[in-house]
């Protein structure tokens, strides 16, 4: 690793599993394919709670929350998530979802405020431009 | 998005406030120059903390006694914050930290602070910016700081010298022997646990470790027991070996109790300041390297001739690095 990487503000996502469905292995090739982009990625775990992200989000200081959802609750979850992020005073951590969503909903998360929804058949080198695209549209903070 | 300056930072951080504490902490793990006079000012106001490091091979177990320990810690009144080390990546620099993964029940209380840092290549297991990291939390009010380190040997030397109490965390049915802990690991340890009693062989570990103390040490290391009046009277610190099962919740509050007695007997033995003076030293060396790592980096592409001259032998390293720092700017002697 060169040292100049030490200097660059660092991206950070943190990535989060939420609701009851019990698999993590795409949450994992995401962790891994940031990671290999040199970002770091706090992974926590399955069967996180809106409320456990956020809170964890803050306190890692994400730029970036990753959520995957297969289990079909992403019409509650994400609005939740940004409706809690605004009322932490921290909207400027931007939410991405991926997993199983349908076209239309994903056309009413955007308007909602999600920044970004990748669907399962995502290249890894799309992912890591989404996410840096992101982080750049949002600016320093 | 509007830029918040770091030293606006600073007034929510003294009142605790965790987005402000997040917020400085990204400035000081990036190492941003935008940062340095609010890191000063963190710097002069913290100092109360009792500040302990966990270290151990990985897979020991460490999360999940972190998360155990401070939900005891809590139960006594105190505010808790885990610093959470792991190593980047040497490939990509990038790093995944899963450390929280055994944290989850913890994140909904106000007193715990939790934040995952990548080492980012920095030598010594510690991240750059961990130890500005411990001043943030300490001046926000956090009264006891945890800094789980992921160690194999030497690594662990860069946390006992920042910490004023180590725990070494070892496991038994890690195939790792006892006597694979190295040199200079069992030496740094002020308690050691081992961890995941609920498991057979950890009778074994225990007194494999206990002979190991002996041996190695010649310190008489003993089993807390609950009426170990006498031992805070020693005036030697006796590395205790505390068996603990964090799916039993077995030793917990043992440990807690070792943990305060250590901190304890660092005051009361005067050993305290010559903790505070190593810590000190250390933050000095780290400081500078991290100095110079980043001159070199600025430097790079002026440096060529020179390194030119010194893969041809024309010039020696000390040579070369005399150079380098008197043209930096460091001096350097003649
Ligand atoms: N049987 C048993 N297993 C445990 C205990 N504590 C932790 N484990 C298991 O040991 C494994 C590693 O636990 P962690 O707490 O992640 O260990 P760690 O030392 O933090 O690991 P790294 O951060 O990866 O170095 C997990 O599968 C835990 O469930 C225990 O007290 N008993
Ligand atoms: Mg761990």
């Amino acid at each position: 690793m060169s040292v100049a990487q030490t200097k660059a503000d660092r991206i950070r996502v943190i990535v989060a599993k939420v609701g009851l469905d019990g698999h993590d292995r795409g949450v994992k090739i995401v962790a891994r394919t940031l990671r290999d982009a040199g970002m770091d990625v706090i992974y926590t775990g399955l069967h996180r709670t809106p409320e456990e992200v956020v809170e964890a989000a803050v306190q890692e200081d994400a730029d970036v929350i990753g959520i995957s959802i297969l289990s079909g609750a992403h019409m509650t979850v994400f609005p939740k998530l940004l409706k809690l992020l605004k009322a932490r005073g921290a909207d400027d951590i931007k939410v991405m979802g991926g997993g199983v969503i349908p076209d239309e909903d994903v056309v009413k998360l955007k308007k909602m405020g999600v920044a970004e929804i990748l669907l399962q058949d995502t290249p890894p080198a799309a992912i890591v431009d989404s996410v840096r695209r992101i982080v750049a549209e949002r600016g320093a903070r | 998005m509007a830029y918040i300056p770091s030293m606006d930072l600073v007034p929510g951080v003294l009142k605790g406030d965790t987005r402000a504490v997040a917020r400085l902490l990204s400035r000081a793990e990036n190492g941003n120059e935008e940062g340095r006079p609010a890191l000063e000012e963190i710097f002069k106001r913290a100092g109360r903390a009792h500040v302990v490091g966990i270290t151990g091979v990985p897979g020991s177990g460490k999360s999940t006694l972190v998360a155990k320990l401070t939900a005891a810690i809590r139960a006594s009144g105190r505010k808790v914050a885990i610093i959470a080390v792991d190593p980047s990546s040497p490939y990509s620099g990038g790093s995944i930290l899963g450390d929280r993964i055994r944290m989850g029940e913890l994140v909904g209380d106000k007193g715990v602070y939790v934040r995952s840092m990548a080492t980012r290549g920095a030598l010594g297991g510690l991240a750059r910016g961990t130890l500005e990291a411990v001043d943030i939390v300490d001046a926000a009010g956090y009264d006891m700081v945890l800094i789980e380190t992921v160690g194999v040997g030497q690594d662990e030397v860069d946390v006992a010298r920042a910490s004023h109490t180590t725990v070494v965390v070892s496991a038994p049915g890690l195939g790792d022997d006892i006597q694979a802990i190295k040199a200079g690991v069992l030496e740094i340890a002020d308690i050691h646990v081992v961890s995941k009693c609920d498991k057979p062989d950890a009778d074994r570990t225990i007194s494999d470790l206990k002979n190991m103390l002996v041996l190695s040490l010649g310190l008489q290391p003993h089993v807390p027991a609950p009426l170990d009046v006498g031992a805070r009277k020693a005036a030697r610190w006796q590395v205790p070996v505390v068996p603990t099962s964090s799916v039993n919740d077995k030793g917990i509050e043992e440990l807690l109790k070792e943990i305060d007695r250590h901190g304890r007997s660092l005051k009361e033995s005067g050993e305290i300041v010559e903790r505070q003076a190593a810590i000190a030293e250390r933050r000095l060396v780290k400081a500078s390297e991290e100095m110079l790592r980043d001159k070199l980096e600025e430097r790079r592409g002026e440096l060529s001739v020179l390194l030119k001259e010194l893969a041809a032998r024309r010039v020696s390293p000390h040579y070369a690095a005399r150079k380098l720092l008197t043209e930096s700017g460091f001096g350097g002697d003649k």
